[in-house]
């Protein structure tokens, strides 16, 4: 008789466009997304399409990397229950032509600044919850360089 | 196209009405709308009607079988906030086609203190994104959108406060309003922080409310009044490809496609508008839509504010009916309602707030997602 083994736990990205290695945390997390061969267009995670241009047949699957800078932010005081805040809610444009929605850390949400604008960004990932199956949750992370 | 004129609208005062269903405040505006056009449903060939959180509830099916199931055509709308203004433009093309000649959009929402939109969802929790990579409720999103333009022009918060001012002292002199108290600038300044650069005072509230529009042919509409508003232009716009959207909600560009539609099918530019009533959810958006609307140059909206061009009396009056900051915003009833203020204007029957001598008048909602309709009045 076929003994049964423990499901074995997984280590799941938070959002598709997250990918984990199967080596993770010893090889980091990245961001991955389809590069339209027609008309150049970068989007996050698969797609069926190019959502600029239409193309159906010429995309292509790129990797994007962990740094960027701050286009634009709000602060968020009054949230979902059970979530600390408030916290910045920012837009992220990658150095490789993406934005990411992202929480930024290194800045005093208490004090929103103008200064904030164009601060130079690096991703790093954390767990940050288990599912349902007990399953570890990453989800990428930026905080402001110095 | 043939001419399409509004002959009867209402309005149900937005608030909170715990005591009622949904079908009963959309038949109660439904039956207000068709006496103001001094006809019944009897005399309705199509009804379109816009609810957003009940849009698989069949409420325009449920409203008939209310105040008169005559088993015409019946269209249930959702487009996001746009739903109510998307129903009045199935209505109109309904009738500006040819196939109808008398057609009704009611719009209704029921949202009771349902507290921060998108800050539900289903699914597991674990894998919800909000405060843990960023943000995607709407008072971070619009919050978003404002900080963008402080980062092009150097707007501050202390101009797209003004706007919450205004609208609110506007607000205070309409009856309907779910709100009639001024929030002087220091009460907006000081108000706690819902997502900044935004303040309590500069998000919308939650509310119950509806709204209906009675739409006819000229030819029809002769028979009913003396004072037929008519539909200048019905546009409706989608968001094209933008490099941020959807990771940032690009509200601009398909509000400027719209109002070039409008302008164009209207044969009028934004100086000739006499009145708009335009989305402003958010202090911050209404801030973008002057720029977006041809209200004044790029770059100029804070400036707009503080000339006090946007009050009722100055340039040009937006949201005299206290917007929605002041009036309230009642999803499906929204789209709708705006309309139903530009035709009160148009017809001298808008009381103490009405826009004097309002000839023509620009409705302009949106819909995150997005979805963006202008609707041009003139009388």
């Amino acid at each position: 008789m076929a003994q049964e083994t423990a499901t074995e736990k997984k280590t799941n990205p938070i959002v598709k466009f997250l990918r984990i290695p199967d080596k993770y945390p010893d090889e980091a997390a990245y961001f991955w997304g389809m590069q339209c061969g027609a008309c150049d267009a970068k989007f996050l995670g698969a797609r069926l399409a190019c959502g600029k241009c239409g193309e159906t047949d010429k995309l292509s699957e790129v990797k994007f990397g962990d740094e960027g800078e701050i286009y634009v932010f709000s602060v968020v005081h009054q949230t979902v229950p059970g979530l600390e805040a408030p916290y910045v809610g920012a837009i992220i444009d990658l150095d490789d032509g993406v934005s990411i929605r992202a929480n930024v850390y290194g800045l005093d949400p208490e004090k929103p600044d103008t200064s904030w604008f164009g601060k130079r960004v690096k991703m790093f990932t954390e767990v940050t919850a288990q599912d349902r199956d007990g399953n570890d949750v990453v989800a990428a992370k930026f905080r402001v360089q110095e | 196209m043939r001419d399409v004129a509004v002959v009867g609208v209402h309005m149900l005062k937005f608030g909170r009405y715990p005591d009622k269903d949904v079908v009963q405040l959309a038949s109660e505006t439904t039956i207000a709308a068709l006496k103001d056009a001094g006809c019944s449903i009897n005399d309705i060939e199509l009804v379109a009607s816009g609810n957003l959180y009940q849009s698989n509830a069949m409420i325009g099916q449920r409203v008939m079988k209310e105040i008169g199931a005559t088993g015409i055509p019946v269209i249930n709308v959702a487009n996001a906030c746009a739903t109510g203004s998307t129903a009045f433009r199935e209505a109109y093309y309904s009738v500006a086609s040819g196939a109808y000649d008398t057609a009704l959009a009611v719009g209704s929402e029921q949202m009771g203190k349902m507290g921060l939109l998108g800050a539900g969802g289903g699914g597991d929790r674990a894998y919800s994104t909000e405060g843990i990579m960023g943000t995607g409720l709407m008072p971070g999103v619009f919050g978003q959108a404002g900080v963008e333009h402080m980062r092009k022009y150097g707007t501050t918060q202390e101009q797209i406060a003004k706007i919450a001012v205004k609208n609110h002292e506007h607000g205070v002199l309409n009856p309907n309003a779910q709100y009639r108290k001024e929030t002087p600038l220091e009460d907006v300044l000081n108000a706690r922080v819902i997502a900044w650069p935004n303040t309590l005072y500069m998000c919308c509230p939650t509310g119950d409310g509806a709204s209906a529009a009675v739409l006819m042919s000229a030819e029809k509409a002769k028979k009913y009044t003396s004072k037929p508003v008519w539909v200048a232009a019905s546009i409706l716009t989608s968001d094209p490809y933008q490099e941020r959207n959807p990771t940032m909600f690009d509200i601009n560009t398909v509000t400027r496609n719209a109002a070039k539609q409008a302008y164009d099918t209207a044969g009028i530019g934004p100086e000739d508008l006499d009145m708009v009533e335009l989305h402003d959810c958010f202090a911050t958006a209404e801030l973008l839509h002057y720029e977006n609307l041809g209200l004044c140059a790029d770059g100029e909206a804070g400036k707009l504010i503080d000339d006090k061009e946007t009050y009722n009396g100055g340039k040009i009056p937006v949201n005299v009916s206290g917007g929605l900051l002041s009036k309230g915003h009642p999803l499906g009833a929204t789209g709708v309602a705006n309309i139903t203020e530009i035709v009160w204007h148009l017809r001298e029957e808008a009381g103490d707030r009405q826009v004097k001598g309002a000839k023509t008048g620009l409705a302009h909602v949106i819909g995150l997602g997005s979805a963006c309709t202008i609707n041009v009045l003139k009388r």
